[in-house]
């Protein structure tokens, strides 16, 4: 028997008034799996995302996360989403509170820890990502890549067990991207399940365990990294790997 | 002039008078202030629940007490209430009319304090778990007060020199006390010396309001 997934999305639809932007989504991911998402700036990845976390309310279909149905009523959404982190492109810092304040508001809010137990386990997480000496920096005074970097401190702090990812490189100068990635591979070294929105093509092929291909609210086609930037089998995908390849 | 204007004696006569006008002004104060800024956060906040059924009634209620004439509602209450029953007396009547028209100004500022903070900084906390309310309180609110400071500032300034409309319906406020000493004394000394009792009272807020936008300006280059 095959084991459970941790992402379980079936037939998902989302609409935005007449915009029909998810068109039937199956989405399933392994334990320990990194998916990566690429597809078209419009193709529906990041709304993909929101709806496994319900940021944004899928308009049918089913999303099941670590066994616990996302779409149910009764569920206590606000716990479900502590065991999903997720980190944006525009990274989303509060700018009013330092690095740890960032990392530990959830700690003390959600997770009902003392101040000092949501100190400790924030330090602890700043220090996976390299920024234990910035703990009482503002994020004003921190660069793109330490602030995006204090971001994912935020969500593996709460130990989630999956992590979502969009676009969290594009908002950075070029010199900074790599900090960012390296925290991301030493992620997934550890085991993190991932599914990364990114244009990082690079890091997907060294990286990610499987590509899926998105266009136009549909996944067209989905397999290994190399498959998927060598032998296409779709037109849509080839048309779009020889796009960004030319950048 | 000076003997008209400002009379020593006078002053000395009439100081305990507007002293006790001048308690009384900042006891108003006190009292209408924070009563204005909870008014006008419980607005806020109910703006930004966006069911319909919620922001019309809201939207109206705001606009009419932000257009009805503070002293006509003031005068409206005192004399009105009466007749339904209700005698509150002077004081009650401005603490009312001050929750109803500042609080409907300081709703308006609280709630574009709470728009100018980006979406995303709510759905950063919210994808940690946070409720609607926590992400509020906890993240949108600190860094919409921050945003608005000098708006807040600039309408508490209005609010304490709309307390001397205490004195159309006989609360003892500062000008209401300077009033009451001038027709005792004959004399507009404690008229001036309460006008010099509210720039020096003012002033200093004045201040700050402008170094509190000079630095929002700085901040916005
Ligand atoms: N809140 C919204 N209201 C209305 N339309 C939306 C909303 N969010 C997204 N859309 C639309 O849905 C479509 C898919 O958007 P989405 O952001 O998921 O695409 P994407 O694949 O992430 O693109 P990009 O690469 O540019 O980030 C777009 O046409 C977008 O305009
Ligand atoms: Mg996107």
């Amino acid at each position: 028997m095959k084991p459970q997934p941790i992402v379980d999305a079936r037939a998902v639809h989302k609409h935005f008034g007449a915009l029909h932007v998810l068109k039937g989504v199956d989405l399933k991911v392994a334990e320990r799996e990194l998916v990566f998402v690429i597809g078209p700036s419009g193709s529906g990845k990041s709304t993909l995302l929101r709806c496994l976390n319900r940021l944004e309310e899928p308009s049918s279909g089913s999303i099941v996360v670590d066994g616990i149905d996302m779409l149910d009523p009764r569920t206590d959404i606000n716990h479900a989403r502590q065991r999903i982190g997720m980190v944006f492109q525009s990274f989303n810092l509060y700018p009013h509170m330092t690095a740890l304040g960032n990392v530990t508001l959830a700690l003390r809010k959600v997770a009902g820890k003392s101040r000092a137990e949501a100190d400790r386990l924030g330090r602890a997480a700043l220090e996976r990502v390299g920024l234990a000496d910035r703990a009482d920096h503002t994020p004003g005074q921190l660069s793109g890549g330490q602030q995006q970097r204090v971001a994912i401190a935020r969500s593996i702090a709460l130990e989630p067990r999956v992590m979502l990812f969009d676009e969290p490189t594009s908002a950075l100068d070029p010199e900074l991207v790599g900090s960012v990635l390296e925290v991301m591979r030493s992620l997934r070294e550890s085991g993190m399940t991932m599914v990364v929105v990114s244009h990082e093509m690079g890091f997907a092929r060294n990286a990610a365990d499987r590509v899926v291909f998105m266009d136009d609210g549909l996944i067209v086609e989905q397999g290994p990294p190399a498959a998927i930037f060598e032998t296409p089998t779709q037109d849509r995908t080839r048309a779009f790997i020889g796009q960004i390849q030319r950048h | 002039m000076i003997q008209t204007f400002f009379n020593v004696e006078i002053i000395a006569a009439s100081w305990p008078i507007v002293v006790a006008g001048l308690l009384n002004t900042v006891l108003l104060s006190l009292i209408v202030v924070p009563l204005g800024l909870f008014g006008g956060l419980i607005l806020a906040l109910l703006a930004s629940v966006r069911h319909p059924a919620v922001r019309w009634p809201l939207m109206v209620w705001v606009d009419f007490f932000r257009a009805f004439p503070p002293l006509v509602l003031l005068i409206l209450l005192f004399a009105g209430l009466p007749f339904a029953g209700l005698d509150l007396g002077g004081f009650a009547c401005v603490a009312i009319a001050f929750f109803l028209n500042t609080g409907s100004y300081y709703g308006e500022i609280f709630r574009a304090g709470i728009e100018s903070v980006p979406a995303g900084q709510v759905e950063a906390g919210r994808s940690t778990g946070l409720s609607r309310l926590q992400a509020m309180r906890y993240i949108v609110l600190p860094q919409a007060v921050r945003n608005v400071l000098p708006d807040l500032l600039s309408n508490t300034l209005e609010v304490v020199k709309l307390t001397s409309l205490g004195s159309v319906v006989a609360v003892p406020e500062l000008l209401y006390q300077a009033r009451q000493a001038q027709s005792l004394t004959y004399n507009p000394t404690p008229i001036v010396v309460a006008a010099v009792i509210y720039f020096l009272m003012l002033w200093p807020l004045v201040r700050l309001l402008s170094r509190l936008e000079n630095r929002a300006l700085a901040g916005r280059r």
